[in-house]
Parts: C-alpha cells; structure tokens; sequence
C-alpha cells in the first residue's frame, strides 16, 4: 500500500517535470522567432527532437502557450509525415520508396529490412532498438538506393550492407550501455 | 609550400565515405610528416566518382576517385599528393574529365571548386558581382534584366520569373516577402541540395538581389527535413552573410534591407506546391489554396511574395553579373539559358550535367550517363519527378525544351532524370504513381484524394485478373478515371499523376502481361 503510494508520488513528480521541460522549449523557441510572426512548425520541430514525439501533453501544452485548441494543434500535427505519436526506437531507419531508388532494387532491400527486424513501416523492434520509416528521396538518388539513419545517408545500399550496418549499430549500443 | 587536397562535403559524397577518407588523408598525411592542407570543397557532382580526391598542381587539379579506405596508404605510397598520375584510380586533370568539360556550368560554375563556407573563396570566383550590379541599378532595370534573360521557373512549371517578379515590384504593401522554394521532393533530383550545401552565398545573393527588385526586406526559405546537411550549411552561411553585410539593414553600407529566415519541412511532398509551402510557413496544415489570388499579389500572411525555386534563384546573380544576353544566347526556342539535369536510377555515370536546353536525352542517357549501371538495356527513362511521363526509347531524341517536351505529354520539371533497365515492371511503377498521390494529397479535392486511392485498387484488380474482357473493362475505368483526376483536380499533385500512369499504359503496356 505504502508502496503504492511512492509510485503515484513519483510518477506525478516525472509528469511534472517533463511537463516543466515542454513549456521550456515552447518558451524558448517563441523566443527564437526574433520578431517574426510565431507559428507551429518549427516549435513542434524543437518539440519533437527533444522528446522524440509529439505526445497528448505536447499537444495540450502547446495549445495553452499559443492560445489555440488542441484541435487545431492537432490538425498540423497529423498532416505532416515527420511527426510521430509514438516513443521513437534509439535508430529511427528511414529507407528511401521513391522512383529512383526502386530503379536500384529498394524493393528486395525494403523485404530484407523488414523481415530482420521483423517490423512493418511505423513500428519499433520491441528491444526498442530501430524503428522503420518511409521516405520519399533523400536527394541521394545518383547512388540509389539509400538509407538514412539519425542525419547520415547511406548510399548504394544493398542487402548485406544493411546487416552489417544495423549489426554495427547493435553492437555500438551494447558497448555504450556496458560502459 | 602545403598541398591543397580537395575531398567534398556533400551529402551523397559523404554517403560514399568522404568524411572517412579526409579524416584518413589527414591522418596519413600527419604520419608521413607531410605538409598537407584537407580542403573540404564541394561536390562537382560526378556522383559515380565519389569521394573524388583532387590535388591541386600547377597544371591545375588532378582527380582520383572513387577513393575507397583500402586504396589511401597505395595512394600515399604513390606519392600522389605530388600531383604523380600513376595510380589507377587517377583520372588526370579533373576538368578535362569528359563528363564534366562537355557542360555548360553557369549555376553551378563554383561546383566542386571552392569552399561553400568560405566567404573569401566565393568573392574570389566572382562571387557577390551580381548584388553590387544590382545595388547600383533601380527595381525596374533588375526586373528588366531578368525578364530579358528568358529565365524561366526551374521549380516544375517554368514560368517566367521576370513577370513574376514584375508583378510584385508593381503591387504596394507595407512587407513584401521573397520566399524561396527548397522542397526538392521530387525523385531523381538533387540540384537544389548540391547549392544548398556546395555553393549557398549564391543563393543567398539570388535573394538579395530578388529582395531589392521587388521591395521586399524579408526573406524566407522552406528547406525539407530529409536535407539535414543543406539545412546546416545554409544556416551557417546567413550568419556569415550577415557578419559581412550582405544581409541585414543595410546591404554592403546601403540603404537597402534584406534578411532571411530559415524554416524546415516535415515530409509532405505537397508542401512544394507554392500555396501548400506558404500556408506551411504559416504554420499550418499544408492545404493548396485556391488561385487567384496568386502569391505574387496575396502570398506568405497575406502579403506579395516572389516564390522561386532555388536554382531559379541562384541562376540570378550571373545573369546580372554577366547580363541577360549572355544567358539568354544559350538554349533554344522559348526555354533559355541552362538547366541541371540530374541523372540517376540505374545509369552508369550518375550525377549533376548542366547543360543548354536543345540537347537531347539520348545525349545525356548514352553519352554522359554511359547507359545502365547493371550493364542491361534501358526501359523506361522517367523525366520531371513523380508527376513526369516514362519514356520509351521512340521519344529520346526529343530535344529538352519546355514546349517541345509538353507537346509530347511530358514535362521536364526539375529536370530529374530517373533511368530503369529491363528488369522493372512498369505495371509496378504505375501503381506506385497513384500510391504516391494518396499518401501525399493534402485532401482538398476528392478527385485526387478518393481518385489516386481508387487508382491503386484499380491497378491491383488488372493486376490480378485472368480474363481479357475483365481486364478491358478495369483499364478502361482507369482511364475515365485519369481524365477525372486531370479534369478535376485543383493543383498538379491530383492533375498529373495520370501522366505517368498514362504513359505506362501507351508505351510499356506490354507489362500488363507479365505480371
Ligand atoms: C505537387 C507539386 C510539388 C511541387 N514541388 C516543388 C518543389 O519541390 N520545389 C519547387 O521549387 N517547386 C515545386 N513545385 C512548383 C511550385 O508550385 C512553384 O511553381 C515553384 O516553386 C515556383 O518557383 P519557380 O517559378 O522558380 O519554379 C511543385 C508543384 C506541385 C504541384
Ligand atoms: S489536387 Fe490533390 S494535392 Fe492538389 S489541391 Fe487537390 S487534393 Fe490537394
Ligand atoms: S529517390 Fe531515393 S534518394 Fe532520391
């Protein structure tokens, strides 16, 4: 019972918390504007590469600090592509379906990096490892096909470079946590 | 005396390992106890060749490329950094390469030659002429001088930036906006990127001197989020800029104002369309608005905006450095001066050829691209992005004019050029056409929201019909559909998609079999 209760307190204390940080960035980033006419995408930019989604109290908060409703901060959230409603993977892997790259062979890469990892588009490794995500180019196409993971492009990409891409990027994390 | 060794810092050259090989040079060279200076320059857009190491001698920049980790220590043991032309990756002189001497590079004249950071570099190779031309001269000259060059909108839809520019030099307004369009999101093209991250003074001159003609002192630029490196570079050359005075509130110690502003996207394809960019500058969903009233009269908050293309923008300075004649003797026909064509997909010498409208694709496919990189037939050649026509080999001798081009039902765009070889189902490609216009309609219009799903579905059916009247009957539903999705549509997302889709079944319809 007792225990319970420390549980509740705490969980209440991180809520606080994280919503103290969230209305940090929306203060700072209004700032950065410099006299410009305030508007939603670059706050929501910050939002995200802090947090790495865009959650229910993103989105409230948000709407509080630009005396707007919550469904209108939702409304350009959901209309773009890059933002997520969802905890990220520690790699999101976004590989490139446009025409170029498809000329190249994504498709038989698309299969290899879904069977292993055993995810579909929008889903996370349940290690929380890698994420997957659609692209459409990444102006990389004279050396279709890519991939980009975190802000590195990786080109001429085929189906043994990405095992050993995403092996290396396991064992750099494994080496991270041990240390 | 230190050596110059050139390695690009470019998105795709990095992708090929540039970053790794400078760090490696630089190493060695610290090792060997050699005086060597690593300048990280910018891409001259020979993609097959990258990383292209260039060393500077007195006979002018020798290339060797592509460098992988493995060859640097045979490199350095054959002494290459002297300018010694005997390891087999050496290309000779960098310029005498052919598919770079036979262009004609008057955007990209810096491409791979200087430092896209350095601001002295940039003075030093004619950079900032234009703007001092145009501070001495009045809006109405600067706007003549563009309109006298025949430059036409390099973003996809080639209209005159001159008269756009005209009409809002001629509109009053208290803010007058210059907003700069580097959404980039079509397939095959990279040309925008290259001048972001290789040479981004020149768009911020382009800017300036758009500022100045029309009478607008703000500026802003919608850069896409898969541009991380173009986001970063460019940033830091408006800060540069400013530092010097060539932005801010008061040009190179005039009375002229400009700034800009940098604002980056967040993966809609659609945000390209100049009204869905505006209203995602805005701050909001990326709906298309309806036209009239053009932005050039009612554009960002309202205002009077110039909303031009990057390479629309960057090809301004020269024109004004060197006059509008001399821009306007290249090309043909009604489409004047230089377009980057980009070459990619499956083609053997990949990358940036600046040349002349009036060439012809076979040119480019065959003689600058060498054919496929898998060493098979080519198919299909995709010309102008996702919205573009496929062309089959009957239609390459084509000369590359706007007019020629729409006659024909395709489009150059932005002059992306996407190469398929034998292998690749062009049924699949169709139904990637619609696939593409449901995941990226801004929804305002049911023709191409409901329109491109119905496509998709329409395209599996015939896909997985046995029966020859079945199928007759699906592609000839397809059909209506098309001219409804061209009839209806408010803007070219929904009104040209069928323009692929159509050209697969005119020209490659045997495909339909194959499956
Ligand atoms: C669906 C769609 C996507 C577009 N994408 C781009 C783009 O990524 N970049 C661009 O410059 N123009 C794009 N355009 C064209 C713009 O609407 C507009 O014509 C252009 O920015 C005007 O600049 P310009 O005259 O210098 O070409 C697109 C148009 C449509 C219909
Ligand atoms: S055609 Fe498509 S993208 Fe264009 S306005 Fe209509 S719904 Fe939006
Ligand atoms: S199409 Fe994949 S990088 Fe351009």
């Amino acid at each position: 019972m007792f225990k319970l209760d420390t549980d509740e307190l705490n969980k209440e204390s991180n809520q606080n918390q994280e919503n103290n940080q969230i209305k940090q960035i929306i203060e700072m980033s209004m700032k950065a504007f410099n006299g410009q006419p305030v508007v939603l995408l670059p706050i929501l930019h910050e939002l995200q590469n802090t947090m790495g989604y865009i959650s229910e109290t993103v989105i409230t908060l948000l709407a509080e600090a630009l005396n707007l409703s919550r469904a209108d901060v939702y409304g350009v959230v959901s209309f773009y592509h890059d933002f997520r409603h969802t905890t990220p993977g520690k790699y999101i892997v976004h590989l490139c379906r446009a025409e170029s790259c498809q000329a190249m062979g994504m498709n038989v890469l698309e299969q290899f990096t879904k069977q292993t990892l055993d995810i579909d588009y929008h889903q996370t490794t349940e290690d929380g490892m890698f994420s997957l995500e659609p692209v459409y180019c990444l102006g990389n196409c004279a050396c279709s096909p890519s991939v980009k993971i975190s802000n590195q492009v990786y080109s001429d990409m085929n189906p043994h470079k990405m095992k050993q891409l995403l092996d290396s990027l396991r064992v750099k994390t494994n080496r991270v946590d041990v240390l | 005396m230190s050596i110059s060794i050139y390695i690009p810092r470019d998105t795709t050259a990095n992708a090929r390992g540039a970053d790794d090989i400078a760090l490696l040079i630089e190493q060695s060279a610290e090792r060997f106890d050699l005086n060597i200076k690593v300048i990280r320059n910018s891409s001259r857009g020979l993609y097959w060749l990258e990383p292209l190491v260039e060393v500077d001698t007195e006979a002018g920049r020798i290339a060797f490329g592509p460098v992988t980790e493995k060859d640097v220590s045979e490199l350095f043991e054959q002494q290459f950094y002297m300018g010694q032309i005997s390891h087999k990756l050496c290309l000779g002189l960098t310029e005498e390469i052919p598919f770079l001497k036979k262009q004609q590079r008057l955007t990209f004249a810096r491409a791979g030659i200087t430092e896209p950071l350095n601001l002295d570099d940039y003075l030093s190779h004619d950079g900032f002429k234009g703007l001092k031309k145009a501070l001495s001269m009045n809006c109405q000259t600067i706007v003549d001088e563009v309109k006298g060059s025949g430059l036409r909108g390099r973003g996809g839809a080639a209209f005159p930036t001159g008269i756009k520019w005209q009409t809002v030099l001629d509109s009053s307004a208290e803010q007058k906006y210059v907003v700069c369009n580097a959404d980039e999101g079509d397939s095959g093209t990279f040309s925008d990127r290259m001048i972001l991250e290789g040479d981004p003074f020149v768009l911020i001159e382009g800017m300036c001197i758009a500022g100045i003609a029309v009478g607008a002192t703000q500026g802003y630029i919608y850069i896409r989020s898969e541009y991380p490196l173009a986001c970063d570079i460019f940033t830091q050359a408006i800060q540069t800029a400013r530092q010097a005075g060539y932005l801010g509130s008061s040009i190179c110690g005039t009375s002229h104002s400009f700034d800009i502003h940098v604002r980056v996207g967040a993966g809609a394809y659609i945000c390209g369309e100049e009204t869905s960019l505006l209203e995602s500058l805005e701050g909001k969903r990326g709906m298309v608005r309806v036209k009239p009233p053009l932005p050039a009269l009612s554009g960002l908050f309202g205002e009077p905006t110039v909303v031009n293309n990057v390479i629309s923008l960057a090809s301004v300075p020269v024109i004004l450095d060197k006059g509008a004649d001399y821009y306007e003797h290249y090309g043909q026909g009604r489409s004047r001066g230089t377009l980057p064509f980009q070459l990619a997909g499956n083609i053997k010498q990949s990358g940036l050829v600046e040349l002349s409208f009036g060439h012809t694709l076979r040119e480019l496919l065959e003689i600058f691209g060498q054919g496929t990189r898998t060493g098979k037939a080519i198919r299909a050649v995709q010309v102008g992005g996702p919205l573009g026509a496929y062309l089959p080999e009957s239609l390459w001798d084509l000369p590359l004019d706007y007019e020629l081009f729409s006659e024909a039902g395709a489009v150059l765009g932005h002059g992306g050029i996407v190469v398929f070889d034998d292998s690749i189902n062009m049924t699949e490609m169709a139904r990637y056409a619609m696939e593409f216009c449901a995941l990226e309609s801004c929804g305002k219009c049911t023709p191409c929201r409901i329109g491109s799903v119905r496509g998709v579905e329409l395209i599996d059916k015939l896909l997985d019909s046995e029966q020859q009247d079945e199928r007759e009957e699906h592609l000839n539903l397809l059909d209506e559909l098309c001219d409804t999705m061209e009839e209806g549509s408010l803007c070219a997302m929904g009104g040209m998609t069928p323009f692929p889709v159509r050209s697969i079944f005119k020209y490659f319809a045997q495909d339909l079999d194959k499956s």
